[in-house]
Order: structure tokens, then sequence, then C-alpha cells
């Protein structure tokens, strides 16, 4: 259990052995009512309380299926440039396991909805990597088991567990590539790059909330290494609980560099299910299947098979949003952008909050400036993705109307938008609170002027014979005393006036 | 009394409608009868006195305030197989898997009986999770065949079939997977009614075949089966393989045929049901019926079939792989028998050792027939194979029915056998359904109507006779005809010389 795996260099991992990936990722879909039932899609909730006959496996209940999961699933296949099927079943996956109801999953076995597709995917310096999808079929998700006692949460020393149903029965499509090969030294970042480009579709396309750590978006990285210069596939291992995009990257490195150190050393990897630490980054052993499971499939009886119409399928095609490769295109345009700036835009995240931004009043620029610059900077100290800081586009586009407008300086804009961030609500009760209005009260600001020349006679006779130049060092002194509260611009005529 | 529980659904709904009798008069003269018969009979698991009362007593009110009657059989009483769930009333199949659930849920059969104002008297014994040909696979033991308490009533649905010709219910719900509202009829001197696949919603039917299973009337009579057929047929948006279409006018056709004008009625004889292992009293009982016909005007013809000898082995393997998947929910996790549960093992070992414990040797048998038949590297050999004779069989319906306009054979080889003489010989047990599952494989409509008593041991024959798709009225108008001409010749219904069971009772 507590073995320590040996790990060879990554740089001699890539020399020596060719990586190749596949990648099962499932998306649990944001239908309103289940894969096969009327029972609502939400996530959480009291345990068993979104169950019904049929998802519960109740004896005599039927599954019928969604339409709009079908829908769903067709528009994916279309946006990853898949054939979609004219006909195509059900099967079932037969297997034991508590939290799975029926003891077999409904599931698309070898009449997936969408087949042979490709997604074209950017690397972080432009490079781009077309991914060739094998399949996206139809599925449904498993309950939950709750393990109590255990020191782990994991089922091994659990003194006993619990099962909540409310996701069973929950649509699930699974998007599974073909296996990707010549990625060389940069098949992790080639892995996360490709399950970000999926998110980002998936979300375009509104069918999923496609979040990772809520576990909408799953992904499994499967991994094998061949000797340089060989065509034929090792064996290979599959990584689960791949819970970030980070976690995607590292796991692929780390299966590169543990599977290179066992076969350098005369080892044979083992075919398995492997489980990924977000603590260590590292994978460990599951269950080793000494035999391979059986499913026993068959076209599950209980449904009539799926069989798309021609025109529905380009009906749907037409419901399409924008890509979101193809709105990057048309941002660059828009906004007159660099390809090295459209890079830190998407890199941070930063699209969709940026044009939200410039939508609610603010230029490109401002709008840039604000999220990739500073608030990256806040998110990445919080640890978490930009779009979840406590602040939105529509706030952002108030500060900088207030700064445009002279009623704050950048300065206090920042403080602005730290108390926003530190949740004391909106941009207007932060100024109100904290006290942040400019200054702009000219008795007031007069009274410091007089105060800053009385203090610097020197300086202030250098300004009566005309040297202008030397108002600066007065203004700087005003704007200490009132702590950057008073516009600067406001302060200098103030000083020269004084002085004439 | 008597009159009460021998008049037929037709009759007692009149009766009520026009307030000649009571529906609560009606229900008690057959719980009555169930106390004073069932003892020996045993064709009902459950009997839910209380809620059949209290259904009887709405209709009562119905009609007291002058309303029309929710159906043609508002406050006739019925039996429901136990393979249907009944939300409060327990629901086992058979099984002591399921011993003490009662479902949360209707099924959509139950649904419109209660709806239909048919008073549910409870719950009818059969095998275990329907399989079987007997109900000597029931775990809670056989129900006897009221024409000889010896005998086996047919299975699954024995308790149904039983329960109409013991007078405990003039009406029962069967499922036929492979004859088993057939068959028991046949044995039981009774109608018994497979429609065609789709025809009755399976929601809350709990599954042995799904793609075989078909819920369907029982009755004395053929207006009575026809009557009870449009009550329970119809789509169903929660069942997706129930057919989208109108219910066809089955009650019009036994009105239409019982006139027993049968001219240009084309039948075929199948002549692969017939020969070795069949009964010689069967056969004669069998040409008999098909002699009837010819009188009635319909023009008697002889159709091959030769992919039926095929049926048999596809069934054993299409039905036993569908049952090994469907009978999986059964693992103690959140209904139904839990063994083992002492705080020390884990959940694997307590579904093995409830399954082990809960399910009867014939269920298991099947299940592992179906887990083998399934599993990699088998499956193309035998579920692969056998889903192509399916084809074949429907192809060889095609073509009868290209020609003919309904297909006879007799529905079993044999009358009733004795409880216990076949329970060692599963293949044996198997052939009693040798000529209703190509019906199932096929998903067409067929039924069994009584042809009269054995010569040999003056037991019920049945004739069968089958429709295409959704022609199930064909058979109906048929069946009605043959009934009347029968009924003419012998003078008497063939139910009516069924033994008198009083005294037998406890």
């Amino acid at each position: 259990m507590t073995s320590v795996d040996e790990l060879m260099d990554y740089a001699e991992v890539v020399e020596r052995y060719d990586p190749v990936l596949g990648l099962e990722v499932h998306v649990e879909l944001h239908t309103n009512t289940k894969m096969f039932c009327g029972c609502a899609n939400l996530f959480g909730g009291e345990p068993n309380t979104h169950v019904c006959p049929t998802c519960l496996g109740l004896p005599g209940a039927l599954p019928v299926v969604n339409g709009k999961a079908v829908e769903s699933a067709i528009r994916i296949g279309l946006a990853l440039n898949c054939e979609i099927a004219e006909w195509c079943r059900f099967a079932r996956k037969n297997y034991f396991y508590p939290d799975m109801p029926k003891n077999f999953q409904t599931s698309q076995y070898d009449e997936p909805i969408a087949f042979n597709g490709w997604l074209d995917v950017a690397l972080d310096d432009g490079t781009v990597v077309r991914v060739e999808i094998e399949r996206a079929h139809m599925e449904e998700d498993t309950g939950k088991s709750l393990h109590v006692g255990g020191a782990t949460g994991r089922i091994h020393g659990a003194e006993h567990s619990l099962l909540d149903y409310n996701r069973a029965g929950v649509p699930l499509i699974e998007i599974v590539t073909k296996p990707i090969t010549g990625t060389g030294e940069r098949a992790p970042e080639v892995a996360r790059a490709y399950v970000t480009a999926l998110r980002d579709l998936l979300k375009a396309l509104d069918v999923s909330d496609v979040r990772m750590d809520q576990g909408s978006l799953r992904c499994d990285a499967n991994v094998s290494l061949m000797p340089k210069g060989t065509t034929e596939f090792g064996t290979r291992t599959e990584t689960k609980n791949v819970n970030s995009l980070r976690s995607v990257e590292r796991a692929v490195r780390f299966e590169m560099t543990r599977q290179a150190a066992v076969l350098a050393g005369g080892g044979k990897i083992t075919q398995e299910t492997r489980h990924f630490d977000e603590s260590t980054g590292s994978t460990s052993s599951g269950r080793t299947k000494e035999t391979a499971e059986d499913y026993r499939y068959f076209p599950e009886p209980d449904l009539v098979p799926v069989a798309p119409s021609r025109e529905w399928v380009e009906q749907l095609r037409g419901t399409l949003p924008e890509l979101p490769w193809e709105r990057r295109k048309r941002i660059q345009q828009e906004w007159n952008l660099t390809d090295a700036e459209l890079r830190d835009l998407v890199n941070a995240g930063a699209v969709d909050l940026v044009a939200a931004t410039v939508e609610a009043g603010a230029t490109p620029a401002e709008a840039r400036s604000w999220w990739v610059a500073y608030l990256t900077k806040e998110a990445n100290n919080r640890g978490v993705e930009l779009a979840e800081l406590a602040i939105t586009p529509a706030q952002i586009a108030r500060v900088v109307a207030l700064v445009n407008s002279g009623e704050l300086t950048n300065k206090l804009a920042r403080e602005v938008v730290a108390g926003v961030l530190a949740g004391e609500g909106e941009p207007e009760a932060v100024i109100e609170a904290r006290g942040l209005k400019v200054v702009s009260d000219d008795s007031a600001l007069e009274a410091a002027v007089d105060e800053a020349l009385a203090a610097q006679p020197d300086v202030a006779a250098k300004i009566r014979d005309g040297k202008v130049a030397a108002a600066g060092a007065i203004v700087g002194a005003v704007m200490k005393a009132t702590k950057g509260q008073a516009d600067a611009k406001r302060v200098r005529e103030l000083v020269i006036a004084r002085c004439s | 009394m008597s009159d009460l529980i021998r008049s037929t659904a037709a009759e007692l709904a009149a009766k009520i409608a026009s307030r000649e009798v009571s529906a609560v008069e009606v229900a008690q003269a057959h719980l009555d009868r169930i106390a004073e018969v069932d003892g020996s009979v045993k064709a009902f698991l459950h009997v839910d006195a209380e809620g059949a009362l209290a259904a009887a007593r709405r209709v009562d009110e119905d009609v007291a305030a002058g309303n029309a009657p929710a159906s043609p059989l508002a406050g006739v009483p019925l039996a429901l197989k136990d393979v249907f769930t009944t939300e409060g009333v327990p629901t086992t199949c058979g099984s002591k898997m399921l011993e003490g659930w009662r479902p949360p849920y209707d099924a959509t059969v139950t649904r419109r009986l209660k709806e239909a104002g048919v008073v549910i008297l409870g719950k009818t014994n059969m095998d275990e999770f329907a399989m079987g040909s007997s109900t000597e696979n029931s775990a809670y033991g056989p129900t006897r065949n009221p024409w000889d308490l010896d005998r086996i009533p047919g299975g699954s649905g024995g308790g149904s079939s039983a329960s109409l010709a013991a007078f405990e219910a003039p009406l029962a719900i069967g499922t036929d997977t492979g004859g088993s509202i057939r068959q028991p009829g046949s044995v039981t001197g009774t109608v018994g009614v497979k429609p065609t696949y789709g025809g009755v919603s399976r929601y809350g039917l709990v599954a042995f075949s799904s793609s075989l299973d078909q819920a369907g009337p029982c009755a004395r009579t053929v207006l009575d089966a026809a009557l009870l057929h449009e009550i329970i047929a119809g789509h169903d948006p929660l069942d997706s393989t129930s057919v989208d279409a109108p219910v066809p006018p089955v009650v019009a056709a036994a009105r239409e045929g019982a006139n027993g004008d049968l001219t240009g009625v084309r039948v075929g004889v199948v002549t692969q049901f017939s020969g070795e292992g069949y009964q010689p009293g069967v056969l004669r009982s069998f040409e008999a019926a098909v002699a009837q016909l010819k009188q009635l005007g319909a023009e008697i013809v002889e159709v091959s079939c030769p992919s039926f000898d095929y049926a048999l082995p596809a069934y054993y393997l299409i039905a036993p792989s569908e049952a090994s998947s469907n009978l999986a929910r059964f693992d103690a996790m959140r209904y139904g028998l839990r063994v083992g549960d002492d705080g020390t093992r884990s959940a694997e070992e307590v579904m093995s050792l409830t399954r082990e414990a809960g399910f009867g040797a014939e269920v298991k048998r099947r299940i592992m027939i179906g887990t083998y038949a399934l599993s990699s590297g088998y499956y193309d050999a035998y579920y692969g194979s056998a889903q192509k004779v399916r084809t074949l069989i429907s192809r060889d319906f095609e073509s009868a029915f290209a020609t003919v306009d309904v297909l006879v054979s007799p529905t079993t080889p044999t009358t009733a056998f004795r409880i216990g003489e076949r329970t060692g010989d599963p293949m044996a047990m198997y052939k009693a359904d040798l000529c209703t599952i190509p019906a199932n494989l096929a998903g067409n409509a067929a039924m069994s109507v009584p042809s009269g008593l054995s010569d040999e041991d003056g037991l019920p024959v049945g004739l069968q006779i089958m429709a295409p798709a959704l022609q199930d009225h064909r058979m109906y108008r048929v069946a009605a005809a043959y009934e009347a001409a029968r009924d003419a010749a012998l003078g008497h219904t063939v139910i009516s010389q069924v033994p008198q069971l009083e005294g037998a009772a406890r």
C-alpha cells in the first residue's frame, strides 16, 4: 500500500519513449430532468429526495428516454464534427454495485449517437493539435456511496456505507478520443488543453455546468508508452479521479514518469485503473483486474431505438452557437489584439469576463487591464478560477466608469475592488463604508496646499519664480496628506494658482 | 349467491349498472367464495377484502348518484396476477425475495383497472417471477386445478386461471412471456389472451423478459376477455415499447363473431404443431374444433412454419438472458429480502447471501443460463443466434399471414398434468409452451379458447388462435364464433362441467 513508485526524469522519459494518450470525458448534462425519468436533475439536495420508481430501479418501473438529452448529445456531436447515427440503441452494461439501482447501467455500447469527429486544440504557444474523437455516447450516472467510519472516506476500513440515489439516472455524455499520438514531451499539455477546449465548447453549447469540482465534468486519462521509433502501443493504465484541469496535466506527466521507470527497469505495466491523488500529484493502483470484467452488454429491451431524422439533425446544426475558437478570432479582430495579448486573455480564462465587462460599458483595454492584470493575480492568490472571484463584470464596469468620471482615482478604484472581493458589497457600498471618495472640495484642498507650501518655503519660492516643474513636490505632499483621495490634477492647478 | 359467482362479467356489470344488484354484494359473494374454496385451490397469495369492498362501494355510490358507469366492467371483481405493482398492497411475484414488499406505486394496468371501477379482489399465485408452466415454482406452494385438485392449473399464471375456474372471480389478469396466459387458460377451460406485444403497458409489470412479456385478459367467455382487453390496452407514455396506435376493436369483433358466421375467413392450421408428444385426446379435440370452424364458413388451409421448430431453444436463450439482467436489481439494498446483514459483512456478501436465499431453483437456473448466454465469447453463438431465429419466426408468421387471416393450433400438447409429475424434468416442463412461444418471439397476438374436454381424461383442452400484430380483433371474432358453435353443439358451456368444489374447503 505504501510503496513509493520510482520515477524517471521527465527529460529522459521523452527522449526514450513516445506517449500515447486516450481521454474519456464524462459530462453531466444540465437537463431539467433525468435521463430516463421525470425526476429533477439537480446537484446535491437532501439524500434520496430526487428519486422515483424508475431511478431507484423498483420492480416494474421502466425507462423513457429524455428527448432533451438526445438533443444535447446530437449538438455535442455536431460541435465535435462527428457523424450522427441515423439509428442507434441503448444497451445494458451489467455489473453489481450498491449505488447502481438496477445493477446494470443503461448506456450506449456499439451504437453511439455520435462518432468519428475531431477537435482542434490550441496550446499555450499557439500550436494547434487536432484531437480525433472516437465517439460520444449517452448513458446514465450512478448514485453515490458515502463510506462512514473509515479513516479515508474510502470503502476500506469503513464501518458502514450510506447510499444517495439523487445522482442515479442523471444524463451523461461520454466523449472518447481516438489514441492521441505524436505529442511527445507536450503530451501532458495536450491533455490539459483538450479538456480545456472541450469544457469551453460544452459551456458555449450550454448543455452542462462543466464544473470539474462538482463532478459535472470528469476525465479519465489513459496513458501508455512505447519505445521511441516503435509503433506498437504499450500497455495502458486508466487514471481516474482527475478533478481539475491542472490535475489532468499532472496525472499524465506522473504516469509517464512512473511507467518509464517500470519499463526501463525491465518491468511490465499492469493494465489497471489508477487513482489520482490531488495532494501528492501521484497515482496509485486501484483494484487490479485479474480478468477483464465481462459486462455482458446486450441491447436494452425496455427502450426503442433512437433514430434522429436528418431534418432534425440539420435543424440542430443551425442552433450551434459561435464556437469558442471562432469567437476568439472575432474578438481578436474587434479588439485589435496581438496573438500574445489574445493568448494571455485566453490563458487567464478571461475572455467571457472581459467581453461581459465590455458589454457593460468599459473599453476592451480597460476591461483587460482589470481582469488579466489585477484580478488574475487576486485569483491566483486565492487559489480559485478567475470566474469564481466574488466580483462581476458589471461591477468592474461601474468602477471603470467612476474612474473615468474622476470620482475615483486608479488607486482608490483598486481599494473599491478589494472591498467587493472581500464581500463588503456593491462598489458604491464599499466607497461609502470606506470613505473612498475623491476629495474635490477646493477649500479643503487649498488648506492642505497652503500647509505644504509653508512646510517647504524653498520649493514655494522656486514655483513663484516660474519653475512650474517644482510643483510636483508640493502635489506629492498634498496627496500624502489626503491619503491619496485628492485628484492630483486639481491639486496641481491649485498649487500653481496659489503661487502666481 | 351461486348465481352471482357463476355469472359472466358482462352480466354482472349490467346488473350493477341497473341496480339489480350492488357491486358490494357482488364483491362479497366472491370474497365468500374465496373464503370457502381457496384453502384447497390456493389461487390467491393475498386477498384484499377491505380494498375490494371499498372499491365496490365507490362504484355503488357512483351508480346511486346517477353517473354513467366508469366502464363496461364497473363493479366487476377481478383477480390480479401478483406480478403487477399495487400501491400499498403486497406484491411478491411468487418469490421470497419480495415477501412483505408493498410497492409505493401502481402499475399502469392496476391504475386503469381502478379507474374503470373494476374491483380488485387480491393477488394471484404464480411461478416465481413468472418462470414456469405449473405454479409449482411459486415460493408459496402450488395452486391446484379446480378440474382436479391433484393437477396443475398451468403456469406461470395458474393462480389467475384457477380463480376463474373455481368461480372465485369472473375476470383475471395474467402475463404471457412464453404462454403464461394461454397455457393456464387451456388446462383450466378458460379464455386467455396475449395481446400484440406493446398493446398493454408493461409499466409496473415486474419484468421477466422485457422483449417478450405481455399482460392480457383472462375470463370465462370471449366477450368478457374482450371487454377487459379494451380497459387495460392502449398507449402508455411510461412504457417506451407501448404501441402508439388505436386499440384494436376487440369487443365489436367478439360481438360480431357471436353471430356465428365465418364465411370468407381463411384459417391456417400450423402443421408443425402435431404428432409426437401430443396427447391423442388433445389432437382429436383440436381436429373437432377445426371441423367446427369449417362448418361456420371458414376456409381451412394447412400452413407450414418450419422455423417454429427452433422457437423453444431460441426462447430458452433470450428469456433467461433478459431475466439475468432484469433480476439483478434484487440485491437487498433498497427493498425486499435482506440476509446476513449482521454488521460484519460487506454489501457484496449480503447481496450474494440474499440472492442465494431469496431465489428458487428455477430462477437460479435461468439466471445462470442467461448469464452464460450473454458472456463474451458466447454471445454470438447463443443470444445472437437466438435473435436470428426470432427473425426467421417473424418471417414465417409474415408469409403465413399473407395467405391466411388467423393461424390455429392446440394451445399446449397435453391436458393438465399431475402436480410433481414434471418438477424433476425441466425439459418436459418447458415443452408445455411449445405451441405458444412463437407468438411471443414474433410479438403478434394469440389466445386460447376452450375446445371442450379430452375424451381420454375428461380434462379441458385449449384451441390457440393467432393473429398478426395489431389485428387482435381477428382472433376474437373467430374465437367468439367458435365458442358459440361449441356451446350449441355441446348443449352447455365447457366451464359448467367443472366439478363442484364445495365441501373441499378446509
